[in-house]
């Protein structure tokens, strides 16, 4: 490997933030300055294989300098690179993937405000062009039209981060002008957000399952935690044994709540299988599918949960060594998170000795940074490993060749936190909760026009039109969205559809990640699948053409049919379908896959342009 | 005396190919079998030298029990599969394919494109003259080679091939996201100010002529290229012991590029900066 530097240097402040995280350079040929340089360093070339391990410290370090600066410059990005032994080109391929950084200079505090479908019907589009008005140029804040930001049940919502040491963010939800003007110009003393127990309807009632510590444990409180059951399921894990967590895993009938729907039982024992050593679990918490908030409320309100989840998986799977990839746009849910690793392994639940049982484990916290393809799971392993998010192609499968190319288990937090009742219940239990072919409980994230939104817990087999009825619909009611931008719209007469993966399936739509989304005629449909297509667009990685170019045509297609109906929007549906269908034939991973999903339904069931 | 490598020898697995048995050694593609069997299948970001990153997809074919088409470049062969190359739904996604890179990037000067467009019947005209492209000006910020990425299909071949799969010198990386990726040094700078060793290897591996010689652009500003009127004659290139393998393309008795033979076994077409473009004491006739 040839590097090659530019004359760039970087900043005190900049060096101080890299350094905080790698430590002090040790010789010159990682950064130090060339008055400290000893003598032996003429003599050996420190870097190599060591210095290109540490690879996957590339994201972190990013972070670090974006949340110390705000930006990221050429100085500071070429002493990062020689600290980790990065080509600097690579590591801007990198930098510029992710929509929170910023490569060109910008204020220190940027406001991100929601756009995205929830907000959208709630006015962000006003909002957001009054709070521009209102923080232009020499405001010291950059706005910028963000993506869902997972705070649908509070929408519309805006999130402000101000670069600092340390970093402070704050949150605006649900927004005004005046409310998202102060959290950017003074996050500290922004009002604070309210628990996550308020994004929980049902909070309190004795029958859930999977929130039922939400708002009656206190989620900083390790203690509270066990004295509400907590660490029963990890107990029972080790008295089963891997084999035996993998059997009740198995016959609970658990499938993968992401979207995908895979049996989380064969995944693991794929895994578990493997002769390649290390094995390695990796929590998806990249939750970024617009309108789902389900994993940031169980995060926030019950951390420790996903904790020894987490840890009762990588027991079943071999694995010594956990990452929990986060989404950057969650600072709340990452702290509590921090908080409860640190607790737990404080208390000896994580680390060399687990409960005493002579089995190690750790968990190490990866923020993502804006980018909705790392919640596919090739693309999060690249981004993890320091490379840009792009999915890989399968096969291999991840059980095979996963993180750093070794036997993973990848699996969404809901996912994860359902296998704590199913070996404190027995999987016959567990199973005889939901449906024959969906057992369990299920989460869905309720939004838009309906008078309580929020995650709701209700067994697999209830009706859309029971948790639209729970959730207060609202009257007017033209369109529900069905597993989020990915998934696709019903009409609200169907609402006997039973929620369920072979229910939807069979109704020709899709449950997805449980985003359950209500609109009514206040914002056009047109509007609102250009919007779909434009996060789709925005969100493409770029790698594949049926993607990087259809995502771009169909928003232009949409663009042109956005006020026509009928035979004047005839010819571009044509076009649409023909491009949609090779998207999803076509694409290499689901994104491109279902970039077509959505707009498609509103096509056929909701007669969009007729 | 050239020694071809044999390596140990495989098994033949047997597979169904367009409803015709087949039969290749174990660990080819689908695309290998394609070619052994005489089909016809368009490739852009396949390079016979690099690993197959199957990301253009006009390569796409039908595996019997596949929910989506599977690119033929980068799958395996797997005994028992049933493969079929050229049903509507494969034509289909190609088609469109095509029509996607027509209508963002100029084709122009890819080999073998035009021949496609009219075989699949792909019409790139029908997004509308708003449909957008990537509109980059040619980069001419050294003597030796240009680029042009207004011609650029995003295949990652050059950065395969700068990086850990020939060169390793790091100099290029895809950047920025969707549409907006490019390829680039860091921080968008001219190639001056990056790790490039001009070895050219990025150039030879470009499918559609956005990377070239900056003779080959000038002549082709100039109306002058002729490809038709160039000789290509392959010799061994007299700078140093390792014994590369150059091929000369020759106009009007001038060199105007310099490639190497891909199966070559010494350089799998990849040269340095004095093979590829050291060549002009050659034409100095004083």
């Amino acid at each position: 490997m040839d590097l090659h530097f530019g004359d760039s240097k970087p900043t005190d402040d900049e060096r101080a933030a890299v350094d905080a995280l790698l430590g002090p350079p040790e010789s010159s040929w990682e950064g130090a300055a060339r008055d400290e340089m000893r003598a032996a360093d003429l003599r050996w070339a420190r870097g190599g294989r060591a210095a290109r391990d540490r690879r996957d410290l590339l994201l972190p370090g990013l972070h670090a300098i974006n949340d110390r600066v705000g930006w990221i410059s050429e100085g500071a990005l070429d002493y990062l690179c020689r600290r980790l032994t990065v080509p600097p080109a690579e590591a801007y391929g990198v930098a510029t993937f992710y929509a929170m950084f910023s490569v060109k200079p910008r204020p220190a505090t940027v406001l991100h405000v929601c756009t995205d479908l929830a907000c959208a019907a709630a006015g962000a589009s006003g909002l957001c062009a009054e709070v521009e008005a209102r923080l232009g140029p020499g405001s010291g804040v950059s706005v910028e039209r963000s993506p869902c930001l997972g705070l649908c049940e509070r929408a519309p919502a805006a999130l402000a981060v101000k670069a600092g040491d340390p970093v402070r963010t704050a949150v605006a939800a649900p927004a005004t002008v005046e409310a998202a003007v102060l959290v950017a110009r003074a996050p500290d003393s922004a009002p604070e957000e309210p628990p996550a127990a308020m994004a929980v309807p049902q909070a309190g009632d004795p029958a859930l399952t999977l929130l039922r510590r939400v708002g009656v444990a206190d989620p900083a409180s390790l203690d509270d935690y066990r004295a509400h059951g907590g660490y029963t399921a990890l107990r029972r894990a080790f008295d089963l044994g891997p084999a035996g967590v993998i059997r009740e895993v198995t016959d609970s009938g658990l499938v993968g709540r992401g979207g995908a729907a895979f049996p989380t039982g064969r995944k693991w024992q794929a895994t578990a299988s493997q002769p390649d050593h290390p094995h390695y679990l990796v929590c998806n918490a990249d939750e970024s599918e617009p309108g789902t908030f389900k994993d940031r409320v169980i995060m926030e309100g019950d951390p420790y949960a996903l904790v020894e989840a987490m840890t009762v998986a990588a027991y079943a799977t071999g694995a010594h060594q956990g990452y929990l990839y986060l989404r950057g746009e969650y600072p709340r849910a990452v702290q509590r998170m921090r908080h409860a690793i640190e607790q737990a392994r404080a208390r000896g639940l994580l680390g060399d000795d687990v409960l005493g049982q002579g089995y190690a484990f750790d968990i190490e916290i990866r923020r993502g940074a804006g980018a909705y393809i790392c919640g596919e799971e090739t693309a999060l392993f690249n981004s993890i490993e320091g490379y840009r998010g792009e999915p890989r192609s399968k096969p291999p499968f991840p059980v095979e060749k996963g993180l750093f190319g070794k036997p993973t288990v990848e699996n969404n937090v809901e996912t994860l936190v359902n296998v704590l009742p199913i070996l404190t219940m027995g999987a016959p239990a567990y199973a005889a909760t939901g449906t024959e072919r969906s057992t369990g409980p299920k989460l869905f994230c309720v939004s838009g026009s309906v008078a309580r939104p929020g995650v709701y817990e209700l067994p697999f087999g209830t009706t859309l039109g029971e948790l639209l009825e729970l959730a207060g619909v609202r009257d007017g009611l033209r369109a529900v969205l069905l597993g989020g931008a990915a998934g696709g719209f019903v009409r609200p007469d169907e609402t006997d559809i039973p929620l369920t993966f072979e229910g939807t399936r069979e109704a020709g739509t899709t449950l997805g990640s449980g985003v359950v989304m209500a609109f009514d005629s206040t914002v056009p449909l047109p509007r609102l699948l250009l919007r779909i297509a434009e996060f789709f667009r925005d969100e493409s990685c770029g790698q594949c053409v049926p993607c990087r170019v259809g995502t771009v045509r169909q928003e232009e297609a949409l663009h042109r049919i956005a006020e026509r109906t009928g035979a004047a929007a005839a010819d571009d549906i044509a076009l649409l379908r023909e491009v949609g269908r090779a998207m999803r034939d076509a694409s290499i991973c689901g994104l491109g896959q279902t970039a077509w999903n959505a707009v498609e339904s509103a096509i056929d069931r909701l007669g969009a342009y007729e | 005396m050239t020694v071809t490598p044999l390596g140990i020898p495989r098994r033949l697995l047997e597979f169904t190919l367009d409803g015709q048995e087949a039969r290749v050694p174990e660990g080819s593609t689908i695309l290998d079998a394609c070619r052994a069997a005489g089909k016809d299948v368009p490739t852009l970001c396949e390079g016979d030298t690099l690993t197959p990153k199957n990301a253009c997809r006009v390569c796409v074919v039908e595996v019997e029990g596949s929910r989506t088409l599977v690119p033929a470049c980068s799958r395996r062969a797997e005994p028992g599969m049933e493969v079929r190359t050229d049903t509507e739904r494969a034509r289909h996604s190609r088609r469109i394919v095509l029509e996607l890179l027509a209508s963002s990037v100029d084709m122009s000067t890819t080999p073998g494109f035009a021949k496609w467009v009219k075989e699949y019947e792909a019409k790139p005209d029908r997004f509308g003259p708003d449909a957008a492209r990537l509109d980059e000006e040619p980069r001419v910020d050294n003597d030796l080679y240009v680029r042009d990425y207004g011609k650029c299909i995003l295949c990652y071949k050059c950065v395969d091939a700068c990086g850990d799969q020939w060169q390793n010198t790091f100099a290029i990386s895809v950047t920025g996201r969707g549409f907006d990726a490019r390829i680039a040094v860091e921080h968008d700078a001219p190639l001056t100010d990056s790790a490039c060793v001009y070895c050219g290897n990025c150039i030879e591996v470009c499918p559609t002529g956005a990377l070239s010689f900056k003779s080959e652009f000038d002549m082709r500003a100039a109306g002058t290229w002729n490809e038709s009127a160039q000789t290509e004659t392959t010799t061994v290139c007299a700078y140093c012991g390792v014994g590369c393998n150059l091929t000369l393309h020759v106009q009007d008795n001038e060199i105007v590029k310099v490639t190497s033979p891909h199966d070559n076994p010494v350089t799998h077409g990849n040269l340095c900066i004095k093979g590829r473009f050291g060549y002009q004491h050659v034409q100095n006739r004083g």
